[in-house]
């Protein structure tokens, strides 16, 4: 009897260790074969889909996407653009361009780039059956389509001329059309790639300074590892042997890598890290503007906010919040108060428009406007809350916003959490904020016009809010519409004027690009859209 | 016993179901559209939401979601991600790592948390006993991230003795560190649950019994302190597989482990049914079946527990 007892206690022991050793064995890793010491490594997140150009709209997957691939044009640090695959892409009249290509283009896998690489790609992109993220990006392309379900395989605006040459016809002139083609969207692909685009965009075949390294360089989750591309002549050439780009769900850990000396290049640093990120890395850190634009909107469907007291109540409350004592204390300077609506590293970014100065702290201003709007109707006891999905980085400034616009102007001011980005959208696009909402930009490519037209043209994708602005939306088009560059942004910089008017958004502040590198490497420079160039770091 | 075993096993079947149904449920009342949040602030055009949607048959009522979801379940397929990848190939990478990584903690936990525990019993009130009884107050107020970074700090960056984060395919030397911060708490709840449980066995009838047979003091503390002891570690252990599978968010988080968790929290957020409720699934299960090995153990452990056949 007590012997079966002890036996059965042996047995679960046994067996519970055994479960032990189990986990030990299985846990050989599959040790990198590739550790050539000139692989620079850098932080990232798992793609949110397989690799297609014309569906990678998020970070994540961008980053990944514009190493592989190589499109007609790329940025320099500055946002220029500098042919890549392009050879000249012209137009008299800015409507129909006429791309062509240089000579010798390949992707990773030896078959040319050919104008047909292009166009068939921007085809698929753009059909609605296909259903791709970055689909509206070919709307001003004659012959584009959102209807849905419909099938429309190519875009009459399209043509190939010959190998190296095709035409596209825009709906309307567009000065600075070339100026978005690095974006993802506009990546050649392979003729390999629409037998199977979803087997495609497991293991895809790009033209750009790198390629995944085999078949198991994409370990979902974990990691992708990418090697030079040997076919890659543009002007990205890689100095280094190949990038991994860690995925990391959070960003202390990425910053206890580079401390750790396991990370060569992080491009974020965890708010955690603020304080000390200078001092600790000196001039291996970096801060500077990066394109992204942080605002408060306060919607056009709210009572007390519509028509002239509506007017004065956003600028009461622009000016009674103290963007540089936040920026400065909460931040720690790793924000810079805003100008206007789009970003310092863009060309054509002013510090200086007429009625910016509504963007200052400017306490009894503020009183002044804000009692001028009670007067037309008083506000009350109302509660002024500001909207923001608490599973991103927001909850302490706008605490701070809140407190300041209350502490300015004696009402009551909160936040107002959504446990998820998903509920908060919901909301935004339903019409049912009760107050103001956390909102911002992050540019697609450097471009005043992507600043302004996705956010405040009438009826805009990104414009939740509704607002309408007819002198706007005029002058918005005839920047579009322009013929030369230089006029195009004084004619955006004059329609920014009209939303410092209207302030449709409350622009608060730039967000940084805030990095740093380990000792193991060099010539660390971040691009205007806030990623490394990473072709040009070199392993010490 | 066989029998019971059998029973037990039954069991699972419905659980499961309920499970599933209840979680599916869950993240079917979740608020927001998961497809319109895949592209941020950037929508695309309506139609391109709305093919997504029907493909992932996020249009039809819940009931014929969740049918469709068991179907798949019945033939083998566990749905796909929002990303296009078969949530199997997540359960498959995310499990084992989480399962060695919390085998581990449980290894460190129970060997530590009992060794501590039994010396600090066999001497209530001296010195060893006042300071674990410390020590573990300490290691169960300090929240698990604080206890993490500081080991991370001290050990991977200052000293190099670890890796700072796991690396690809988690090898176990990487997962030492991490189970050693996530085995903290327990180990603490251990050491306390030992200690008073052999402070109170020493004073016991067979104890002195024993005692007065002329048994040697190892016998008595092996056979007839230690074993009786055991039987609330055991149930307190057999609870946290289950917590130590699930609840590593935080330890995961610190040492970029992709485990369990992590996945799960992703998902929740993202809204994806089919991976949310077939990791929840999964997780019932060994829940359950830890239950059942405790039951077990406790035959083994105490004569008086017998299963009725």
């Amino acid at each position: 009897m007590k012997i079966r007892r002890i036996g059965i206690g042996a047995l679960a022991l046994a067996a519970a260790s055994t479960l032990v050793l189990a986990g030990c064995s299985s846990s050989e890793s599959p040790a990198s074969t590739s550790s050539s010491s000139s692989i620079i490594t850098t932080n990232g997140s798992e793609p949110q889909n397989p690799l297609i150009p014309t569906n990678t709209t998020e970070t994540g997957g961008g980053k990944i996407a514009t190493s592989i691939f190589a499109g007609l044009v790329s940025y320099d640090a500055d946002g220029a653009i500098e042919n890549d695959v392009a050879q000249s892409i012209e137009s008299d009249d800015k409507q129909l361009w006429t791309v062509t290509l240089k000579d010798d283009q390949k992707f990773s896998d030896g078959s040319a780039v050919t104008a047909k690489s292009f166009v068939d790609a921007w085809n698929w992109g753009a059909n609605p059956k296909n259903a791709q993220g970055a689909a509206y990006f070919f709307d001003n392309i004659e012959g584009f389509s959102a209807e849905e379900g419909a099938d429309v395989p190519e875009l009459s605006g399209l043509k190939v001329v010959d190998d190296k040459t095709f035409t596209v016809q825009l709906s309307a002139p567009e000065a600075d059309w070339t100026q978005r083609l690095g974006y993802t969207a506009y990546m050649p692909l392979p003729e390999s790639a629409y037998d199977d685009m979803d087997a495609f965009g497991e293991n895809p075949i790009g033209n750009g300074p790198y390629m995944i390294d085999g078949a198991d360089g994409w370990q979902h989750d974990v990691q992708i590892a990418l090697v030079t591309n040997p076919e890659y002549n543009g002007v990205r050439k890689p100095v280094n042997g190949g990038l991994t780009i860690k995925f990391y769900t959070t960003l202390d850990a990425a910053y206890a890598d580079v401390q750790g000396g396991n990370l060569d290049v992080l491009d974020q640093i965890p708010d955690t890290a603020f304080e000390t990120y200078e001092s600790e890395f000196g001039d291996r850190a970096v801060n500077q503007p990066a394109a992204i634009f942080q605002s408060i909107t306060i919607p056009q469907y709210l009572p007390h906010w519509t028509g002239e007291e509506g007017a004065l109540r956003r600028a009461a409350i622009s000016q009674a919040i103290n963007r540089d004592e936040i920026t400065k204390v909460l931040f720690q300077g790793t924000r810079t108060p805003a100008t206007d609506f789009t970003s310092p590293v863009i060309k054509g970014y002013s510090d200086s428009l007429k009625g910016a100065d509504v963007l200052k702290f400017n306490p009894d201003e503020a009183k002044k406007l804000w009692a001028q709007a009670d007067a037309i109707a008083p506000y009350g006891d109302t509660v002024f809350d500001i909207a923001y999905n608490s599973d991103g980085p927001h909850q302490a400034w706008v605490d701070a916003a809140t407190q300041s616009i209350a502490n300015t102007l004696g009402i009551k001011a909160q936040g107002k959490p959504y446990a998820t980005f998903a509920e908060a959208l919901a909301d935004r696009d339903a019409d049912k904020l009760t107050g103001a909402t956390r909102s911002g930009w992050q540019a697609d490519y450097p471009s005043l016009y992507n600043f302004l037209a996705p956010n405040y043209q009438t009826g805009a994708g990104s414009n939740y809010e509704g607002y309408s602005s007819p002198e706007f939306d005029k002058l918005l088009e005839e920047g579009s519409t322009a013929t030369d560059v230089d006029s195009a942004t004084a004619k955006f910089q004059e329609a920014q004027e009209v939303l410092l008017k209207d302030l449709p958004a409350i622009p608060l502040w730039y967000q940084n690009v805030n990095g740093v590198s380990s000792e193991s490497v060099s010539n660390v420079v971040f691009g205007w859209d806030s990623v490394p160039l990473y072709f040009q770091i070199t392993k010490n | 016993m066989f029998r019971y075993i059998g029973l037990r096993l039954l069991q699972l079947i419905p659980v499961f179901f309920g499970a599933t149904l209840l979680i599916y449920f869950m993240v079917f009342s979740l608020p927001g559209d998961p497809i319109a949040a895949l592209f941020g602030e950037r929508p695309p055009p309506q139609s391109v939401i709305d093919t997504i949607r029907e493909q992932y048959h996020l249009n039809d009522p819940f009931i014929v979601q969740y049918l469709y979801y068991v179907g798949g379940i019945l033939t083998g397929d566990l749905g796909t991600t929002y990303s296009g990848r078969p949530v199997s190939d997540l359960l498959g990478q995310a499990f084992p790592i989480t399962f060695r990584l919390a085998m581990l903690a449980l290894f460190f936990e129970a060997v530590a948390g009992i060794a501590v525990g039994l010396i600090a019993g066999l001497r209530k009130g001296k010195f060893f006993d006042a300071s674990a009884l410390v020590v573990s107050l300490l290691l169960i107020s300090v929240p698990t991230f604080v206890v993490g970074f500081i080991l991370q700090y001290v050990f991977s960056i200052q000293l190099g003795l670890f890796r700072t984060t796991v690396g690809p395919g988690a090898p176990i030397q990487d997962l030492i560190l991490p189970a050693i911060v996530l085995a903290t708490v327990s180990f603490a709840y251990i050491v306390r649950l030992t200690r008073a449980s052999v402070a109170d066995n020493m004073q016991a009838d067979f104890v002195r019994t024993a005692t007065a047979k002329g048994l040697t003091r190892g016998r008595v503390v092996r056979v007839h302190i230690l074993r009786n002891s055991l039987i609330p570690v055991v149930t307190f252990l057999g609870v946290d597989i289950g917590s130590l599978m699930v609840g590593a968010i935080v330890t995961e988080g610190i040492f970029n482990i992709n485990g369990v968790g992590g996945t799960v929290y992703q998902a929740i957020k993202r809204g994806e049914g089919p991976t949310v409720v077939s990791f929840v699934a999964v997780m019932v299960i060994i829940y359950m079946l830890a239950n059942l090995l405790v039951d077990l153990l406790y035959a083994a452990l105490d004569p008086r527990i017998r299963y009725a056949k």
